[in-house]
């Protein structure tokens, strides 16, 4: 008898074990994971998408030009600078330090968003 | 709302106690076209349709010249995937002009991405020109990586600060202006303290009967901020030439033709080389239009000016590339 229930417990262990390392090993499934956090804008029609972004501590945020014109994605307050980005180029930067980012294009200076950091 | 926009460009005047009866505002689109005549600041406009009709002394002058814009070389999107092509289209139209200009200007986007490549293309082609001297301005995409220092290198060798300058030529004095850079946030084009300065100085000692013609990348007057296409501070340099009797103002960048008189000024957008765009509110955005091939020449263009020594006139033709 005594054999068999820490037979039982032993097997229930296994299971317990291999069940937390199959969730740890499953992509974005838990909020302990390793893996850097990760964002897109989107930059279509003279416009940022989403016009302001919230996001934690070390995401990397990246831009994708989606216009047939050219733009650049500038930090107001020279935290980060693009260079020029054509149709289907992309800009990424991790933003390591909680605050509030506005940015412009500085071709098209009236397209602005902002990137928040918490 | 797009035509509550519209009127709110028919009433944006410079609060100078202008005489609102004189105020004169014409908008052509590249296809239909129009000629005006400037004399004592009263400007006459005329559809191209009705060229016939116009006096050959109406239509010459001592000087004149052609404005070209925005021939975005580089650009091979669908709106225009032949923009050398076109570019050299009007190069033909330019050559085809009953009297050869005296020179040419060019209004900024000479380039789509700043490339050394795409400058030498559109100076090869501005070769096969009859007329020799190009003046030009940058665009905001001739200025794209480098603060605009590959662009001084090239076309503004005897240009003060980002690339402005003056000129004479047959009494008309020219001033060249740059108002692309050093954007900020959420704002339009400036030209800032140092060539504002710059052109009270330089007109100071001009008489007011001396016709003057400004012209720049940006539009120097409102057309539609919502979209960028104004100057912050245009109203300051407009400001040092009140007291000349004939100031003409040609601008680029929102590739299609448009004219304002206002007092003493007449302002005019020139259409592109290259790509047409939408009119200000009438899409999401102001990017490139696309309109069905066979249509495209319809909607670019060139803008020939003539002076008249003497009668104070200038008058401004666009032509398309049809």
């Amino acid at each position: 008898m005594m054999t068999k229930s820490v037979c039982i417990v032993g097997l229930l262990a296994t299971v317990m074990v291999a069940t937390l390392l199959l969730s740890a090993g499953s992509p974005g499934s838990s909020a302990n994971t390793a893996e850097p956090a990760s964002a897109e804008v989107k930059v279509d029609n003279f416009s940022f998408g989403p016009a302001t972004l919230t996001v934690a501590v070390g995401t990397t945020v990246t831009w994708t030009n989606r216009d047939d014109i050219p733009h650049t994605i500038v930090s107001t307050d020279k935290v980060f600078k693009s260079k020029v980005l054509d149709t289907d180029e992309k800009f990424s930067f991790t933003f390591s330090k909680a605050g509030t980012y506005p940015y412009f294009c500085s071709i098209h200076p009236k397209m602005t968003g902002s990137v928040v950091v918490q | 709302m797009a035509k509550r926009k519209k009127e709110e460009i028919l009433h944006d005047h410079n609060n100078d106690g202008v005489d609102r009866r004189g105020f004169l505002k014409c908008m052509a689109w590249a296809g239909t076209g129009a000629l005006c005549v400037m004399e004592g600041g009263i400007l006459k406009s005329y559809s191209l349709s009705r060229l016939g009709e116009i006096s050959a002394r109406e239509m010459a002058g001592e000087l004149s010249f052609v404005q070209i814009s925005d021939s975005h070389m580089g650009f091979n999107k669908p709106a225009n995937p032949d923009v050398a092509g076109t570019l050299k289209s009007a190069v033909q139209k330019i050559n085809g002009l009953s009297k050869p200009p005296g020179f040419m200007l060019h209004t900024g986007d000479i380039s789509h991405l700043s490339k050394p490549e795409e400058f030498d293309t559109v100076d090869q082609i501005l070769k096969s020109a009859n007329a020799k001297d190009v003046f030009f301005v940058p665009g905001e995409h001739d200025v794209l990586n480098d603060d605009g220092k590959s662009y001084l290198e090239r076309y503004g060798k005897n240009a003060k600060g980002a690339g402005w300058y003056s000129f004479d030529k047959k009494g008309v004095h020219f001033i060249a202006l740059v108002n692309v850079m050093n954007l900020k946030a959420g704002g339009l084009g400036t030209l800032g303290h140092e060539q504002l300065e710059w052109i009270e100085d330089d007109v100071q000692h001009l008489k007011s009967s001396t016709p003057i013609v400004l012209f720049a990348h940006i539009p120097l007057w409102s057309v539609y901020p919502e979209w960028g296409w104004g100057t912050e501070d245009s109203a300051q340099a407009l400001a040092y030439l009140k007291k000349f009797g004939s100031v003409t103002v040609l601008n680029g960048h929102i590739h299609q033709i448009m004219q304002k008189v206002e007092g003493n000024v007449t302002f005019h957008t020139a259409a592109s080389t290259a790509f047409p765009q939408p009119q200000p509110g009438k899409a999401d955005s102001p990017g490139p239009m696309k309109v069905p091939a066979e249509q495209l020449k319809n909607v670019l263009g060139i803008t020939d000016v003539n002076y008249v020594q003497g009668r104070n006139a200038l008058a401004v033709v666009d032509s398309t590339l049809a």
